[in-house]
Order: C-alpha cells, then structure tokens, then sequence
C-alpha cells in the first residue's frame, strides 16, 4: 500500500510536481533569500552579501574542515609514494641503457662524427660544441634565446610596478641594504673590471675557445650585479639604464632573428650564403657565430641584470 | 623549388620577431602589429596548405645549410598546413573577441607584454605542428608554457596568481617526463630528428633490443603530454586557469594551447616512434582508460560547479578525455575522430569562453549560473553564441560536435574489445553535458516578462542591432565555423585521412 510521505513536498518528487505545476521555480529557490541591508535599500549596491574572510576561514581551517585534513594527509602519502614509483622505474630501467662511454653506442654514430670531422671545415668554429649550436642546431638556440626574453616578459609582468601617475618616484630602495659598505667597494673595483674583460673574452672567443654566449653572458650579468650591489643605482645608471637594457636586448635578439631568417632562408633554398667563414683559429672567423655569441652573451646579461633589478626593486 | 615552401619558416619566425619588436611598443601598437601578423599567418598558412593539398606529399624544409640527421628541419603536409591555418584562425578570432577584455583587465603599462605573450604563443604553436626534430619540439614546448603562464597572471588579481603556480607546477612536471623522455631516446638511438629516430627504432625493433628504455621512454612522453594537456588525474590545474585568466587568455588557452601537446605526442607516436610499436605497447589502453574516465568525471565536476567559467572550463576537461579516448582506440579512424574533436572542441571552447563572458558583462559582473538569468536576452548575440556552442557540445546534429561524437561511435566498431566501452562512455558523457549545458541555455533565457512577447524576427533584428562589433564578429564568425565543421564535415575528414597517411 502506498501513500504520500509527509514531508512529499520536500522531496524531489514533490517539487518535481510542483515544477510541474507552475508552483515551483527552481532557480529562483536557489537565489538567496535574506533581508535587505540599509546599504542595497539605498539602491547602491543590490548584490547578495558574501562574508568572505568568515568563509575563507572555515574553509581553509584543517581544525573545522575534517575534508581537507584527509585530502592533505593523502594528498602527502601519495605523492611520496609516486616519486618512489617514478624513481624505481627509473633505476629499474637504467640498466637496460647502453654502458656508459662505450663506443658502440648508438650516440656514437655518423651525426656526431660529422660535427667532430668536418665542424672546423663546415662551420669555421674550432669550438664544435659553438659550431653545433650556433650554426648545425641554430634554430633551437634562437628557440632557447626566446626561452629567455619571453621569461623576463613575464617576471616584468609579474614584479614591474607602474609608477604613480603624478610622476612622483618610489622612495628610495637603499633602505634596505648595506650603506656603501667600503670593504665590499674596494674589493669590487679590483673584481668587476677583471670580471668585465673575461666576461668579454669568454664571449668573444666562444668560437676557438671553450665558452661563448651563455656562459660569458652569465659572467658579464654576475659582474653588472656585483657592481650594483656595491655602489647602487646611481653609480650603475651612469652606464646602464633602462634605456640601455631595451635598446641592447631588442638589438641583440632582432639582429638574432634577422641573421638566422637570412641563414636558414639561402641553406633551405641552396642559394650561396654571402658570409665569409673566414680562416679558422684567427678572431674575426666562423661566420655568423661570433656575431650571434655577442647577440646571445647581451641576451644573457640583460636577462640576469633584469631579474636581479626586477627582484630588488620592480623597476629598471 | 616554389616559393610557398618557405611560408611555414615565415610564419614561425614572424611571430618571434612581432613578438620582440612589441616588447618596445605601446598596447594600442602591439595590438596592430598582433593582429596584422595573425591575419598574415592565416593567409600564409592558407596559401601552404592549397600548395599541399594540390602537391599531394609532405615536403621537409632544411633550416639551414645542412640536412637531416646534423641540422634542424620543418615539415609540412596536408594536416600540419590545415592546422597552421585553422589555429592561426582562431587564435584571431580570439584575440578579436577578447580585446575589450585585456584592455580593462590589465594594467595599461603592460598591455603590450600580452601581446608579446600572443605572438611567442603563436609562433611556438606553429613550430610544434610543423617541427620535424624532437627537440625544437621540447624548445618550443617550453615557450609555449612560460607564455601561458605570462597570460594567465597578466590579469594580477590573488585567484590568477594562485592558478598561474599551479599550471607551472603541473607543466613544468610535464615538460619534465617529456625532456626525460626525449633523453632516453637519444641514448638509445642517437637521433634527435624525427624520421633517424624512427628507422633507428625500427631497426631495434628488429633485433630487439632496448625494449624496455623504449617503454619508458614511450610511457614518460605520453604521461608528460597528457599532463600539459589536463588528461583527467592530472586535471586539477584546468579549472582556475581557464576560470580566471582574462577571456582571450582562456579562449586560447583551452582551444590551442592544450591541442598543441596533443598534436605534437600524435607526432611522436606516428612519426618517431611508429604507430605499430605504441599499439602493440598497449600505452594506448592506459590513455583509452584515461581518456573514458575523465569523459564522465569531467561531466561529473562540470555539473557541480556554479560558477559559468568554471563549468566551461571542467566541461573541458571532458572533452580532452573524449580526444584521448580517441586516440586509444588505436586506429586510424579513431585518430582522424580525435584530430577531428580536436578542431571541434577548438571553436566551440572558444565561442564558449568568449560568449560567456559577454553574457557576464550585461549581468552585472554576476558569474554563477543563476545569476545570469535572463542574460541572453540582455547581450543577444552572446546569447545565441553561447546556445550554438552548448548545442555543439552536446551534439546537436549540423554542428560540429554531432560529427565528432558520430566519427568516435563508428571508430569504434572497428575495436570490438573497446566498442561497449566507448559507445556507454558516449551515452553518459552527452547526457551529463546536456544536463549542465541545458540548465545553463535555459537560465539565460528564462524570466522574461510575460507581457512582451517576441518574434523571432524581431530577437534577431535587435541581436544584430545591438552589437559591439569586434566581439560580435568573432562571436558569429566562430558560429560559421562551427556550422562549416558540422556541415562540411566530410571534406576536412578527408584532409585529416590524407595528413595521417603522410604522416607515415
């Protein structure tokens, strides 16, 4: 025998009738109901008041919420357990690589034999490893390059403070940090020029020598903060701005860009490339990879010095 | 030698320049130079893919002075050149309709920096359909995350920051089984460029030997591409990325950004490592599994959420699910149903995302679902958007997703091993998006005062009247693409077919 349950209004059926009726409309059951504030009676504001710090706090409160206290506790064991799981199948696989230094090994095939074989003769450069990355492999450089620009795009985006708009300048950030230390100054004039010049040398060499864009470029940035640290901005503005910053990276990466199109477009095309290579061993040979470890090593410098200022004090 | 075979080049190498040449302009100017060179991409990208269809075979594109296994190389044939275009297409159509958006949502002094951001994200996009080298794909893998994560916190607010750290967290793991990947299989064959590698992987087939680094190295890539592109256990960063990054950042985010990784482990199965070698590795049935799972769980989710971008956003997670079930079926027509899904999830997100937030601005900032009631009639167009791009979702015959759900139930009567499974997964997944779709459809349109009674004519007459016009065009040229895709379905199935025959 069946009958109708007393609280049938309350339940899915009940409403579902009621629906169906034209009784019930239930996206207006879901709107909430409460009376009006003074503010939403003046007509100022007629949004449903949230209180969000109180529900923030229940929320994300692991004493009251016993939900995130389990998914936290899982959440700890599981991902332990799956690092465990990744490294086991990892040195379980190890094994079946092929002995380290062996030379059967695939790696030691024909590509590699090229680059040591005729990389001095194809490329100029006696550094293979430049060779191989600025001119066999130079459109994943020119990648890895944009790898760089586009991540000091986003730390300016994230750490760039827009300055006020009566043009009045942020105080002062040498609150904060170490007044003109004369130790640490001292010490510096020695270092930074010394640092300068290798910085250059490693750049400038990087095609006869081991070193090049990435590695003199990181030299050169190291040297730039070292000297801001010491002396601050006001001795650095006087030979590296933001003005400078722009004009050399844009320059750096747009001369990049420019060379390699003209590179890849006449090797694609098998037009005859106009660029000496030049003899190899002498400064000004290999072609474009002397221009383009200068256009990388800046690309290097400007990033580090960018990240660094942006860190300290979210502008230039 | 025809001078259309340098467009790929081109494309891919204007977007970094546009992209460097904006870090030094004003907003309003980087704007121009991202919608010309958008525009430009799109009709290079046409111009490649006529030169394609009409040449018939896949031409490979030497970046630089020497071939393949020392130097770089590009790579296009039918589906890559269709794919440029179409990605090109709506990334446009994206940026077109999200660009009052960006204006209010970030910072003046910064504007420019977003679309510094759109021109690298395009580029790289690019370079991972056309690339014919595994690690320009890794190279480009990584410009495309750090400029995903640039426009998700472009928009500066606490909940943006929060989803940008999540979706690096995730895709830097990603990206790091990927590079894992990659390193496995340089030691084991020596090659970094896709057809050495794969005749390398033939021959050790062949002899049998490093079976197991190639199915680790097989599972590592598949399980990396599927975290970037948010297959269902790795979802979690999906909903607050596309939920609260600015309109054009979600629009593109959720069609082209995810898509890439997926063409780009499509690529790689195919093309590197042989498509007989994945199937008989049986890493196809994990993803299948995967795939099946987060159709329904997606659903599941979507159908909890109040809030409209949200929905949206786990909506797609669902539908990634959907393509990963395709590509399990580890057949060509469950391939070409995936790529198709694939195109279609692409218009529809974006109509989606773009329409949704043209809804929220005529309801008064309102982003749950019941706040916008009565919507559609307020922004008329975004209305009728929203409703053709929930309709496709659920799979209302002449769009676009009634084709891609018809190509996945006959793809699966070739697996009669994963046929029930499918065709179940099918059923429930398009009664669960119609139940959050639906409701959504319906609340914007329901409340309308009795007393006014409206003829149909008369609703579009005022659609048409009352539009902004950027957005509206995006809007109705996003509809036409979906119409075009439902309608004139046969005709890109069979530029899919004939891409993947090249592609081996």
């Amino acid at each position: 025998m069946s009958r109708i349950r007393d609280d049938y209004e309350k339940s899915p059926a009940g409403r579902f009738e009621a629906w169906y009726k034209g009784e019930y409309d239930p996206i207006n059951a879901h709107l909430p109901v409460r009376p009006m504030s003074e503010r939403e009676l003046s007509g100022d504001d007629d949004r449903p008041h949230v209180d969000r710090l109180a529900i923030r706090d229940t929320t994300y409160n692991r004493d009251t919420n016993k939900a995130l206290r389990v998914s936290r506790g899982a959440y700890r064991v599981l991902s332990v357990v799956l690092c465990l799981v990744l490294i086991g199948v990892l040195i379980w696989m190890v094994q079946y690589l092929p002995d380290f230094g062996d030379p059967a090994n695939p790696v030691n095939n024909e590509v590699s034999a090229r680059y040591i074989e005729k990389g001095v003769e194809e490329t100029g450069a006696i550094n293979y490893v430049s060779g191989m990355i600025l001119d066999y492999r130079a459109f994943d450089t020119f990648g890895e390059s944009c790898v760089l620009f586009i991540a000091t795009v986003c730390v300016q985006i994230l750490l760039r403070m827009t300055p006020d708009k009566t043009g009045k300048k942020p105080a002062s950030d040498r609150l904060y940090e170490p007044k003109n230390d004369v130790i640490q100054q001292r010490v510096c004039v020695v270092l930074v020029p010394f640092l300068f010049i290798f910085g250059i040398y490693v750049i400038l060499n990087g095609h006869l020598s081991p070193g090049g864009g990435f590695s003199g470029g990181a030299v050169l940035g190291a040297a730039l903060i070292l000297y801001l640290c010491s002396f601050g901005y006001d001795r650095t503005e006087r030979f590296f701005t933001v003005k400078t910053f722009r004009v050399v990276s844009l320059a750096a990466l747009l001369f990049y860009c420019l060379a390699k199109s003209y590179s890849f477009y006449t090797g694609a095309n098998h037009l005859e490339s106009h660029i000496p290579l030049g003899t190899p061993g002498h400064i000004l040979s290999s072609g474009l990879i002397l221009l383009l470890n200068i256009c990388v090593g800046s690309v290097v410098t400007c990033t580090m010095y960018a990240f660094y200022t942006l860190f300290r004090k979210g502008d230039f | 030698m025809s001078f259309v075979r340098n467009f790929p080049f081109f494309t891919i190498m204007l977007g970094m320049l546009s992209g460097i040449v904006s870090s030094a302009l004003s907003g309003k100017w980087a704007r121009r130079v991202t919608l010309t060179l958008v525009t430009a991409v799109l009709c290079m990208s046409g111009a490649v893919l006529a030169y394609a269809v009409n040449i018939g075979h896949s031409v490979t594109y030497m970046m630089g002075h020497f071939p393949a296994p020392w130097g770089n190389e590009i790579r296009f044939g039918t589906l890559e050149a269709f794919l440029a275009t179409y990605f090109a297409g709506i990334m446009l159509l994206a940026v077109l309709g999200g660009m009052s958006h960006v204006t209010s949502d970030v910072d003046p002094a910064k504007e420019n920096l977003f679309y510094v951001l759109v021109d690298m994200m395009l580029s790289s996009l690019l370079a991972m359909i056309y690339t014919n080298d595994l690690f320009t794909g890794y190279v480009f893998v990584e410009i495309n995350t750090i400029a995903a994560c640039g426009m998700i916190m472009i928009r500066q607010n606490g909940h943006s920051i929060v989803a940008a750290i999540r979706y690096m967290v995730m895709s830097l793991i990603g990206s790091g089984l990927f590079l894992i990947g990659i390193s496995i299989l340089y030691d084991v064959t020596g090659q970094l460029l896709m057809v050495p590698a794969h005749d390398a992987i033939q021959r050790m087939m062949i002899s049998d030997t490093y079976t197991t680094p190639l199915l680790v190295l097989l599972s590592l890539i598949s399980v990396g591409m599927a975290i970037k592109s948010g297959l269902y256990p790795f979802h979690s960063w999906i909903p607050e990325t596309y939920g609260y990054a600015t309109p054009t950042a979600s629009a593109i985010l959720s069609s082209l950004v995810s898509k890439g990784y997926v063409i780009l482990l499509i690529k790689i199965f195919y093309r590197v490592v042989g498509f007989g070698v994945v199937l008989s590795s049986h890493i196809l049935n994990a993803l299948f599994i995967l795939g099946i799972v987060a159709m329904v769980m997606g659903s599941l989710h979507a159908i909890m959420q109040t809030d409209c971008r949200k929905m949206i956003a786990y909506s797609s997670v669902a539908q990634i699910g959907y393509i990963y079930m395709g590509i399990g079926l580890g057949s060509k027509s469950g391939m070409i149903a995936a790529i198709f899904h694939l195109l279609t999830h692409a218009a529809t997100k974006s109509l989606l995302f773009i329409s949704a937030v043209g809804l929220y601005e005529v309801s008064d900032g309102r982003t749950d679902y019941v706040g916008l009631r009565n919507a559609g009639y307020r922004n008329r167009v975004a209305g009728i958007a929203f409703s053709v791009g929930a309709l496709s979702m659920v799979g209302f015959p002449m769009l676009s997703g009634f084709i891609s759900k018809y190509l996945f139930a006959t793809a699966s009567l070739e697996r009669p091993s994963k046929m029930i499974a499918t065709l179940l997964a099918l059923i429930v997944s398009t009664i669960l998006n119609a139940i959050y779709f639906l409701r959504q459809v319906v609340t914007i349109y329901s409340g309308q005062d009795e007393e006014e009674e409206y003829s149909t004519a008369q609703f579009f007459k005022e659609a048409v009247a009352g539009s902004s016009f950027a957005n509206h065009f995006a809007m109705v040229l996003l509809i036409a693409l979906n119409l075009f895709l439902g309608l004139g379905s046969s005709l890109i199935v069979g530029l899919i077919s004939k891409g993947l025959d090249l592609f081996s």
